[in-house]
């Protein structure tokens, strides 16, 4: 009896305990938060990309993987033309993707912010509707508006202003530009709103107290307190859609393939898993540095105005 | 004031179905410190405002120099604002803040540097300049606000509420700074404050708004010494009122049946038979325990002793409020008031002001 009241004794105790070290230290209440999302980003993410990286160092030989540390995959992933080729492409669509997308969402997005009196949050819900459809949904949709028989041409051909469709609409590079853009689109209307939005008016009164006509003042006070958004809606779309390989195989036709198409080859039917991955370092490294070099370019040359 | 410098007509603005501000006529002398005051939602803020340029009046105009700016845009107009919030630019520092309005007059780069400088010196924030604005303090911001605003040279000098969100000690030594800087530059300042310490003390005269109507407009003195209605006597310091009827008149004074006051003559208007208010400041009925004649008897209910003067609270037969004295605390000794005691209240007949009775 004496034990048992002990025991629950110090079980109270040690409860008690836990709760008063998690509310004393910060750190562990921090780490205590931190923990589960850790643990599954670590075994997820951290841990394949690890062994990502590490194929990237072996070579395959026909069916046997040669894990001795060698730099071939790398010279094969740069050396090669068509690699390169496709390494250019893939960034130079991601880029007029991203360039398109944040020049189209940011009218919107400071339409929400600045226009709408009532009911913000009901436009949001508009904007992001395209959304709660799945992302391959979206891109057929795409195929059927652009494709040979699809609702522009059959449409030009009811009109009688063509008599036959439009090859080029679908099957290229612009056919990738037009989904990729569309597809991600409310991932740049959504942190440009938010850092628009958080502006405060009357910065802008101040602005146009000071001389500032409507276009000025947006040079001067809204684009800069805004670019944080902007930079994080650029880097939000260039990032996944340079490694986008749905859109380029469904839309993109043998001109608008990206690289990440030549890594799933790579990885499926070549069975190259080391070139596959130096091939997918390689671009994410690319990804990296440009996204980093831009973000400083831009932020300067935003900061010059004044 | 012979010509208005800044002129309103007949300014009406609505929201909707609120009118926020209700026919207001003002005129502005050139280089006066002019103070709009009333209580929160009486109008001032939207009248500075409209003459800002950011709201737009729903009828009458406002003239600034002779020039019509009624339907001007803010960057149109010869006026800069110290806005409430100081919405100093967050991205830029200390010098660009104060740089923003010369950027665009493309001044030769020693003549903006110089400007800028000059302006930095005249807020005591010289060396500051490459501060960002987040890096400020609540005073160091107002400064900058003003800075802002004043190296542009503006005409007008607009000021909302520049001085309500810092605390009691700088607020007051602000008032006086800005009072000196004001004089010195001889910009006409049109501020607002719902302070009415704070308009008495610095402006030349003050309108005085309630419910987007301006119920006067004069110089602070005239403002306490001689209301004009019930509601300025209210707003501006403590003001005991009593009902008077009068009952004759003598020339210049009017004879008036006071109720429990018993008959008093006083320095009035109104004709005989008028319903009317005598108003009187606590400051100036002296407190007797003494029956003295004339001397109104009442009963002490309450007392607060504030340093320098006690507010005493006497309980007077026949008149509801207790009357507002405010006794000087002269003698280091002087007399405790614990409730109770008998009291004779007296004043001289120039402390009554007869207000008409609404």
């Amino acid at each position: 009896m004496a034990t048992t009241e002990a025991d629950t004794e110090h079980q109270r105790v040690s409860k008690a305990g836990i709760t008063a070290f998690l509310r004393r230290s910060e750190s562990a209440r921090g780490l205590a938060l931190l923990g589960p999302t850790m643990v599954i980003m670590v075994l997820a993410l951290a841990a394949p990309l690890g062994l990502l990286a590490a194929y990237s160092f072996w070579s395959q030989h026909g069916w046997t993987l040669d894990t001795h540390f060698t730099l071939d995959q790398y010279t094969r992933a740069f050396s090669r033309q068509s690699y390169r080729a496709l390494f250019y492409r893939s960034l130079w669509i991601s880029s007029i993707v991203t360039v398109v997308t944040v020049l189209l969402a940011y009218p919107m997005a400071y339409f929400v912010a600045f226009r709408v009196e009532k009911s913000k949050f009901i436009w949001l819900i508009l904007l992001t509707i395209p959304f709660w459809t799945s992302y391959l949904l979206r891109v057929f949709a795409w195929k059927v508006i652009l494709g040979y028989n699809g609702v522009i041409n059959s449409g030009l051909m009811s009109l009688g202003l063509i008599h036959a469709p439009l090859e080029f609409l679908l099957y290229n590079p612009t056919a990738v530009v037009v989904t990729l853009a569309h597809a991600w689109a409310a991932f740049a209307i959504l942190p440009i709103y938010v850092s628009l939005e958080k502006i405060d008016r009357s910065l802008l009164e101040a602005a146009a107290d000071l001389g500032d006509g409507a276009v000025r003042r947006f040079l001067r006070i809204t684009l800069p307190l805004s670019l944080p958004g902007v930079l994080g809606a650029a880097v939000l779309i260039f990032v996944p859609t340079t490694g986008d390989y749905v859109t380029p195989s469904l839309v993109g036709g043998s001109n608008g393939v990206m690289i990440a198409n030549i890594i799933e080859v790579m990885f499926d039917k070549i069975g190259n898993w080391p070139l596959g991955a130096a091939l997918a370092m390689a671009s994410m490294a690319m990804v990296g540095i440009i996204t980093l070099l831009s973000v400083q370019a831009i932020r300067l040359a935003v900061g010059k105005v004044k | 004031m012979d010509e208005a410098f800044i002129r309103i007509e007949k300014v009406t603005k609505r929201f909707g179905g609120v009118t926020a501000v209700d026919a207001a006529d003002i005129a502005i002398g050139r280089g006066e410190f002019f103070s709009l005051l009333g209580p929160s939602g009486c109008g001032k803020t939207t009248l500075l405002r409209m003459i800002a340029g950011f709201d737009f009046p729903s009828e009458g105009a406002i003239y600034v120099d002779g020039n019509d700016i009624t339907d001007l845009p803010p960057h149109k107009r010869p006026s800069n604002m110290v806005f409430q919030s100081y919405a100093i630019f967050p991205h830029l520092n200390v010098f660009d803040n104060i740089a923003y309005g010369l950027r665009k007059a493309r001044l030769p780069r020693a003549e903006l540097d110089r400007r800028v400088e000059e302006a930095l010196a005249m807020i005591k924030l010289s060396g500051f300049g490459k501060r960002r604005g987040d890096q400020l303090s609540g005073g160091q911001r107002q400064r900058v606000a003003l800075a802002r605003a004043l190296v542009n040279r503006p005409k007008v000098l607009l000021l909302d509420e520049p001085l309500g969100a810092l605390d009691k000690r700088l607020r007051e030594s602000m008032q006086i700074e800005l009072r000196q800087l004001q004089k010195s530059v001889g910009i006409t300042f049109v501020f607002v404050t719902h302070d009415q310490e704070e308009a008495l003390s610095m402006s030349d005269r003050v309108a005085v708004m309630s419910a987007g109507k301006v119920l006067q407009i004069a110089e602070p003195r005239t403002l306490y010494e001689a209301p004009n209605c019930r509601e300025v006597a209210d707003f501006i310091g403590t003001m005991n009122f009593f009902d008077a009827i009068v009952t004759s008149r003598d020339g210049d004074i009017a004879v008036l049946d006071a109720g429990p006051l018993g008959i008093v003559r006083a320095p009035a208007s109104q004709p005989a038979g008028a319903a009317v208010l005598i108003a009187i400041r606590p400051e100036k009925i002296v407190l007797s325990s003494d029956a003295v004649s004339g001397g109104v008897r009442g009963i002490i209910t309450a007392s607060a002793y504030l340093g320098e003067r006690s507010h005493i609270h006497v309980m007077v037969d026949g008149v509801t409020e207790p009357v507002s004295v405010a006794a000087q605390n002269r003698h280091r000794d002087g007399a405790q008031h614990n409730g109770g005691e008998v009291v004779y209240l007296s004043w001289t007949p120039e402390a009554m002001v007869i207000l008409p009775r609404a």
